[in-house]
Formats: C-alpha cells, sequence, structure tokens
C-alpha cells in the first residue's frame, strides 16, 4: 500500500475503495502506454489527422508593435478540433480507453469546452457518453450544450451545491463509482486522484514540446516568459511542460473576478485566500473556509472558475519554478477586445487571462525579449457572455427577434 | 473499546443496528430528537456525519441533507458540541462520519484528541484509503479511536486482509457499487461476497448501502453482525417527522 503521485506533498489518490481497482487498471493502462513508443507515436498520428497539430505559432507583429516591448507569440491551441486544448487530452485518453475495453465515458465540463471534445472523441470511438454540467454554466455556454447533445452525448445538468465545475466533478464520480466496469472517466484537467494530473500533462506536453520546437526554427533561441491561463491546469501544464528544463519563465494566470480583494475571485496560488485541504481525490489549495468547506468562486470564464488547481503547478510555486498572478474580469474584456482588433484573432475568455497578464508585462521587458501566449481555446462559444459584458445592442436586437420567431 | 462493546451487544442480539443521521439536518433540535428517538427505539451504534460540501460517496438524500445542513450555518465546532451532549445522554457507540477534508483542515491530532474528549468511539472516512492514513492511523490510535475502514464489492481478499490490519471495530462493508440510499438487490451473490469478508477479518462486519425494511434486515442476519440504515431513515424523517423514524426502526427486527 504505497502513496503514489505526490509532487512537493501536493495531489495523491484519495478515493473511495469502491474505485482502487479501477485506478490501478488504469495506472497500469497509463504506464504501459508510457513505456510503449507506438501509443505516442499513434496519438500524435490522431492528432496530426483528426485535429490540427501541430497548431501553429503565431507571431503576433501588431500587439508587438502596440506595446513597443518583448515579441509576443502565440500558441494557437484555439486551432485543434473543437477549438481548445481540451482535444489533446480526450483524445489521449480515447486511446486508453480503447485499451482498457471499456464502451462508456463520461466526464465533467465547466466551459462546456471539454464536454464537447469528448462527445466528439466518443462519437469517433465508439463510446456511449454522458457529459454532467453545473446548472450555472448550462446558462452560460448553451451553445455547447447544443452541440454536446447533437454529438449524441447525453448532458446532464448538475444542480447541487454551487452549480458549477466542482459540483460536475463530484457527480462524475458518483456515476463512476456505479458504473466502473464499463465506463472511464475522462477527467478534464490535470487535477483529481493519480494518474490524473500526470497523465492529463503528459497528453498535454505536445503543446510546450511543439512551442519550443517552433520558436527555436523562428527565432533561433528561447522566450523569457510562457504565459497561460489556470483554471485547472491542463493547458498551463501542458505548456510549462516544454521549457521546465530551460531558463524559461512559466507564468500561470488565473481568474481575478472582480479583483482579489473581493473575495468573487477563483486564484487559488496567486490570491491569500486559498489553503491546503483534500478533495475530489486530491491535495492542493482550494479556495474553501475554516472547517475546510468549499468556498464558492467567481469568474467571467466559466473554464477557471474552480475551487481547486493541479497540485503540479503547486508544486511548481513551492519550489519557484513557477509564477502565478491573476487577470481580473475586466482586464480580460479589455485583453480580448485589443487582441481582436489587433490581431483578427478571438481567444476564449479564459485564455484571455494568459493575454491580460502578458499585456500588462510586454511593455516592460525589451525588444529582444521574446514571449509565448497559450491561446488554449477559442472565444465563439463566449459570444452570449461576451456580447452581455459589452452591452452590445444589435446583438440584444437579434435575440430579441429570434425569441419572437419561436413564439410564432 | 467499540470492538468489545459490540461483542457484547452480539452476545445479546442476532442483528445490530447501526443508524446515520447528518447533524444539523434540517436542524441541530431535530437532530437531537432524531437520536433520541434512534436510541429509544433500540438502535445499537450511531454514525453521525458532520456535513461536507463535497460528500462524493453521498447519493441524493444524503446530499441534500449536507447541503441544507450547510446551508443552515452548521459548523465543524457545533458538530462537536452536539456529539458531547448526546454522547453524555445516551449510552450507545458513537462515530463521526465525514470526509478526511474536516479532519485534515480541523488537524488530525486535535480532531481524534476532541473526538476522544467528546466520548465518542470511532470515526468513518470514505474518501480516505489506508494508502493516505499513516497519520489519521497514527492520530486515531493514540487517542484509542477506531478507524473504521470499508470493503467493496469489487476488494480483493488480499486486499481485504491488508485493510483488516488496519481497521479497528468493525468492517463497514458496501453492499453494492455506487453512491449511498440507491436500491440494493440482496442477493446469493451478496451473500458469498459477505463470506469472502468474514474469511478475511476477525472483525466484526456491518453491511450498509441501500438498507432499507425487515427483509433487508433479516437478509443481513447470520452473514454480518451490524445493519446499517442510513439515506431510508432520513426519507422517513423527510416525509413523516421524527416519531415515524421511531417506528420505522422498531419495525426493523
Amino acid at each position: 500500500m504505497d502513496k503514489r503521485g505526490y509532487f512537493s506533498g501536493f495531489g495523491g489518490c484519495f478515493i473511495p475503495e469502491i474505485l482502487t481497482e479501477t485506478f490501478e487498471e488504469l495506472v497500469r493502462a497509463y504506464e504501459a502506454a508510457k513505456a510503449d513508443p507506438g501509443f505516442w507515436q499513434e496519438y500524435v498520428e490522431v492528432m496530426s489527422t483528426y485535429s490540427c497539430r501541430p497548431t501553429p505559432l503565431t507571431f503576433a507583429e501588431n500587439l508587438t508593435n502596440h506595446f513597443g516591448g518583448a515579441r509576443i507569440y502565440i500558441k494557437r491551441e484555439d486551432l485543434n478540433h473543437t477549438g481548445a486544448h481540451k482535444a489533446n487530452n480526450v483524445m489521449g485518453q480515447g486511446l486508453l480507453v480503447k485499451r482498457m475495453g471499456k464502451n462508456r465515458v463520461i466526464a465533467e465540463t465547466g466551459a462546456g469546452q471539454h464536454g464537447v471534445a469528448t462527445a466528439t472523441m466518443a462519437a469517433r470511438m465508439g463510446f456511449e457518453c454522458t457529459i454532467y454540467m453545473g446548472e450555472e454554466d448550462v446558462e452560460r455556454q448553451r451553445p455547447n450544450v447544443f452541440w454536446m447533445e447533437r454529438l449524441g452525448a447525453t448532458v446532464v445538468p448538475v444542480r447541487d451545491g454551487s452549480r458549477t465545475l466542482k459540483d460536475a466533478i463530484n457527480e462524475a464520480f458518483r456515476d463512476w463509482v456505479s458504473n466502473m466496469d464499463t465506463t472511464h472517466y475522462v477527467l478534464g484537467t490535470a487535477c483529481g486522484p493519480h494518474p490524473f494530473p500526470e497523465m492529463v500533462t503528459w497528453f498535454q506536453s505536445i503543446i510546450g514540446i511543439e512551442a519550443r520546437k517552433q520558436i527555436l526554427e523562428r527565432e533561433g533561441r528561447l522566450p523569457l516568459r510562457a504565459y497561460a491561463c489556470v483554471g485547472g491546469g491542463s493547458n498551463a501544464m501542458g505548456l510549462f511542460s516544454g521549457f521546465l528544463d530551460d531558463p524559461v519563465e512559466l507564468v500561470g494566470v488565473e481568474a481575478g473576478g472582480k479583483g482579489l480583494d473581493s473575495g468573487l475571485h477563483a486564484a487559488r496560488l496567486s490570491s491569500k485566500d486559498a489553503s491546503v485541504g483534500v478533495a475530489q481525490g486530491y491535495k492542493t489549495y482550494f479556495l474553501q473556509d475554516h472547517d475546510g468547506q468549499m468556498r464558492d468562486t467567481h469568474s467571467i470564464s466559466a473554464g477557471l472558475d474552480y475551487v481547486g488547481v493541479s497540485p503540479i503547478l503547486a508544486h511548481l510555486q513551492t519550489i519557484g519554478r513557477a509564477r502565478f498572478e491573476a487577470a481580473t474580469d475586466a482586464e480580460v474584456l479589455d485583453a480580448v477586445t485589443l487582441t481582436m482588433r489587433k490581431e483578427g484573432l478571438i481567444p476564449a475568455l479564459e485564455s484571455s487571462h494568459a493575454f491580460a497578464q502578458a499585456f500588462k508585462e510586454a511593455p516592460t521587458l525589451s525588444k529582444d525579449d521574446i514571449v509565448i501566449i497559450n491561446q488554449s481555446g477559442r472565444g465563439d462559444k463566449d459570444i452570449f457572455t461576451v456580447a452581455d459584458a459589452f452591452d452590445d445592442p444589435a446583438w440584444k436586437e437579434f435575440i430579441k427577434h429570434k425569441a419572437e420567431q419561436y413564439h410564432a | 473499546m467499540l470492538e468489545t462493546t459490540i461483542r457484547s451487544k452480539m452476545a445479546q442480539k442476532d442483528i445490530l443496528l447501526m443508524t446515520h443521521i447528518v447533524i444539523g439536518y434540517p436542524d441541530l433540535e431535530t437532530s437531537f430528537e432524531l437520536v433520541r428517538t434512534m436510541v429509544e427505539a433500540g438502535v445499537d451504534l450511531m454514525e453521525l456525519q458532520i456535513p461536507f460540501s463535497e460528500p462524493m460517496a453521498d447519493g441524493p438524500v444524503i446530499l441534500k441533507a449536507n447541503q441544507d445542513a450547510l446551508a443552515a450555518g452548521i459548523t465543524v465546532d457545533q458538530c462537536f458540541d452536539f456529539a458531547e451532549k448526546i454522547a453524555a445522554a445516551f449510552d450507545i457507540p458513537f462515530l463521526f462520519m465525514t470526509y478526511y477534508n474536516i479532519l485534515f483542515k480541523y488537524g488530525l491530532e486535535t480532531f481524534a484528541e476532541r473526538m476522544a474528549g467528546c466520548g465518542l468511539c470511532g470515526a468513518i472516512v470514505p474518501d480516505l484509503p489506508p494508502e493516505e492514513a499513516d497519520e489519521y492511523l497514527a492520530a486515531m490510535n493514540a487517542h484509542d479511536m477506531a478507524p473504521i475502514f470499508i470493503y467493496a464489492p469489487n476488494t480483493t481478499e488480499a486486499r481485504m486482509r491488508q485493510i483488516a490490519e488496519h481497521g479497528k471495530g468493525f468492517i463497514y462493508c458496501m453492499a453494492r457499487k455506487g453512491v449511498t440510499g440507491l436500491q440494493t438487490d440482496f442477493s446469493e451473490q451478496l451473500g458469498s461476497h459477505l463470506a469472502h469478508c468474514r474469511a478475511s477479518t476477525q472483525l466484526p462486519l456491518a453491511l450498509g448501502f441501500g438498507v432499507k425494511n425487515r427483509a433487508d434486515v433479516e437478509f443481513i442476519k447470520r452473514k454480518a453482525d451490524i445493519a446499517v440504515v442510513g439515506s431510508q431513515a432520513i426519507r422517513i424523517l423527510d416525509e413523516k417527522g421524527v416519531p415515524a423514524v421511531g417506528e420505522f426502526i422498531r419495525g426493523l427486527r
């Protein structure tokens, strides 16, 4: 009975007894895949023919000139199939599910990106699929619910607790403890019990491996800093993985919500509001009260609205290898606006947190410096949230008109 | 010692009953009345659940009770005060049931020490496998509190033996997969699972998950030592109130 999956004391595997065998099987399948070069080859092949890998590294010339500091590069995970880095993890786990011989997958989703990615994977690989999604997120991300259902998945709105991502995770675990013989839980981020943090990081490391190669080809040298937004932390772990052994500063950007002093945020590593705890199967920093009850979190972006954070990121902070900052909802809207106008790119609100922080720092850097921002996903899914934030009158008219058509 | 108490009760009855309440659901006064009613109805031991915001192993009934109790403002301190009050008032063994974060945040040593001070006998922590339990076991053992571990229907016999080395008081056997409070098939298969459980430990066996009527309790007799009734008592409390829970318990054996 050994402890496994610890990083500077974070992580572990706090699971109910009923899941012990399931996790043993998963660890075996993961370790076998990792030891088999053919598996990674198959994974890269799938990602380059079904998704859009390698995703480009775009030089943002206009943003670079606008800030007059570091040369800004953008890693284009938005160009993956389904529009986010989530596809990397999902297709990787899908290949493992095939190896384990299971025929049903379940997943939680916040922004809906992981749910849509899982639903596409299930459709392609022939698995049954159920997606758990907090009721509040169903409201925020209705278009993704539509696509999941069209792709053949069952979407279950979760009405317990804060009705967001953490509650969807609890509900997925409740499904799993009943159906683990046939079912794999495709956890969407680098959190949860071992081996998920490590395994999801492995699949997402394709981002950083590509980015490192691309920047060396393009510039012949490494970036000074790499920026990624941090919800659970999978896109950040993906980008950071490529530069862990390099003199590159790794910057994770959390949801500052209405400000770190407001209490309305989801900043676990960059605020003083979080403390170490054990929930959802792993030990990390959680936004919780004195008794250990999880608090409600806030973010304009459903995908960053989460109480915990990857134990590997908590570890990287502890050893001083990564720095964590927060961007507020307002800063994020400014960043997405500027990126659209200057580059014609539409980053997801989640990804825009990384942009916002890079924009704060770029002007202070030299013109010889390079930074890479991970555009983890595309922003079209956020049309309702962004339209509301800008109080767009033409959009509101359109929605009213559309609603009238349905009444007719 | 919890096991000694259980064995002396086992000498007098062919099956023991353990019930479960969520502290502070629907409020502390009702919780107290519920405990009194259950004890008067002959319950042999009882789990007192400290509410947690993420009760991963619990089904809809107990999940809702956890959330309602928290929404009404229950704190861990109040749970300790409540436990102290009832352990002083009623002469049966009481256990805490909760999730690991509650103990972790409180401090494992302080938690176990205060449990002992309150007159509790042990704890059930469903999200804490023995692999992660070193500090917990040290604290519980230092204060003579019984750490109750769980056997699942898919736990191998080899693992059962390993778990039994860490457990005290009794072993909690799950009657099926899944979360608390759903339908259970009390079948021959379950009987043979219990035989495996019995073969792997000297500790008394409790059986829970889906136990809801006299027939279920009858089935458990001689296969296990303690029948555990959780969600069903809360359902009856919700539908018919505290006195009906007493009648329900008296009708179980």
